[in-house]
């Protein structure tokens, strides 16, 4: 339990390691790709801490990091498939930075730094923590953009394919309607102004050493 | 469309960074100096340029006639490795001075996204070899402008005071938002 909590927190994958940004810029544009998006890197960080973490004694060193990027290009290409199958209209929508889960820091990060090492519950745990970390940052971003642009949540609209209905919700009684955050420019503003007000609540001392 | 808007585009109005967001990592962490903001734009380019045409290749000619195209993320990867492995020792051996620059951030070229989204993006595109050759230029050319416009920036940025929950990162997350704002222009 404490595991998740660092990851969500102390170890968040986006706003302390500042990895896997690409993502969280990319796919932010809407509150349903970005929480998806979440756990497509959940579902592909678990299996790969997984098998990493089962195979470890078998990888000798000098290969170790080939061999852990087929098994993460497997589990990718696994996922890609499904959503192509299941629901064609997500898959229009997350593009490219669905196969791009592959060279995502966090994963081959946590493949090397944890699962390489640690026992296959340890790994698990620490895959969830950090995966869950990451859906909560870019569903976080997502929110912020979604709302100051189009006044809305999406819940599902790509996937009603699936559940046979659209769930979006209207939040502010005034539709702010800025439109510069629907656009890239606006994912950079506000990764940016959540980074530093992460930075101003969760982190004490030298700042310049956490960044 | 032709070969000149697919330039400018992908150099300016659909610049890889600021629209596709590919090579975040590096343009954050190398772009503290001009000189290796510079180098590291370059090598992007050449292992950009090098993997998208063999990736190109094996796209069209291997995997299409196979009719296995969901192998290419596995295949792309692994060749992009490879080729980064390569210029890495090129560069280490001949160049020590440009090693010492960006030593620490070629391996990281090896899990840049930008080299295996622009392999991604020029399939998704359907371009014929020579447009691929022009939007791999192209890709490149706009990364290394904007990451060295960017350095060129930060370092004025150093010298004034910053909000202290804004350096590092945040500011820099912020200032390519308003280059973002910026090059989108370019296309009206």
């Amino acid at each position: 339990m404490k595991k998740i909590i660092d990851g969500i927190i102390s170890q968040n994958p986006v706003f302390i390691l500042l990895l896997g940004l690409c993502p969280v810029l990319a796919v932010s544009h809407t509150f349903e790709s970005a929480y998806i998006m979440g756990f497509c890197v959940i579902f592909v960080l678990l299996f790969s801490n997984l098998t990493v973490s089962l195979i470890k004694k078998m990888v000798p060193e000098n290969v170790k990091i080939p061999v852990f990027i087929i098994i993460i290009a497997t589990f990718v290409t696994t996922v890609d498939m499904l959503i192509k199958e299941f629901i064609p209209d997500l898959h229009a929508t997350l593009g490219i930075y669905l196969p791009l889960i592959t060279v995502n820091c966090i994963v081959l990060g946590r493949a090397i730094a944890v699962a390489s090492k640690e026992k296959v519950l340890v790994s698990v745990q620490d895959a969830l923590g950090i995966g869950l970390g990451f859906t909560l940052t870019i569903s976080a971003v997502a929110l912020m953009r979604e709302i100051l642009a189009h006044n809305t949540i999406t819940i599902m609209n790509d996937l009603s394919n699936i559940t046979g209905y659209k769930w979006i919700i209207t939040v502010l009684p005034v539709n702010l309607d800025l439109n510069i955050f629907a656009t890239p420019a606006g994912a950079f503003l506000s990764l940016g102004f959540l980074l530093a007000i992460f930075n101003k609540f969760f982190i004490k001392g030298d700042l310049h050493e956490s960044s | 469309m032709s070969l000149v808007s697919i330039f400018i585009a992908s150099v300016l109005t659909e610049n890889i960074i600021l629209t596709k967001f590919l090579g975040i990592c590096p343009f954050i962490g190398t772009s503290h100096r001009e000189k290796g903001a510079l180098g590291m734009g370059l090598s992007v380019t050449f292992v950009v340029f090098v993997g998208g045409i063999i990736a190109y290749f094996l796209y069209h000619y291997v995997l299409v006639p196979t009719g296995t195209e969901y192998l290419r993320t596995i295949l792309f990867v692994l060749i992009i490795a490879s080729i980064v492995q390569s210029i890495n020792i090129i560069i280490r051996k001949k160049f020590p001075k440009i090693y010492e620059l960006m030593g620490i951030f070629l391996p990281l070229i090896a899990a840049n996204c930008a080299v295996l989204g622009i392999a991604f993006l020029m399939i998704d595109y359907q371009y014929n070899f020579i447009e691929t050759v022009v939007f791999i230029l192209g890709s490149g050319l706009g990364f290394t402008i904007l990451i060295y416009i960017y350095a060129t920036i930060r370092e004025k940025l150093a010298q004034r005071p910053v909000l202290a929950s804004f350096q590092g990162v945040p500011i820099a997350l912020i200032i390519a938002g308003i280059m973002a704002m910026i090059f989108s222009r370019f296309g009206l």
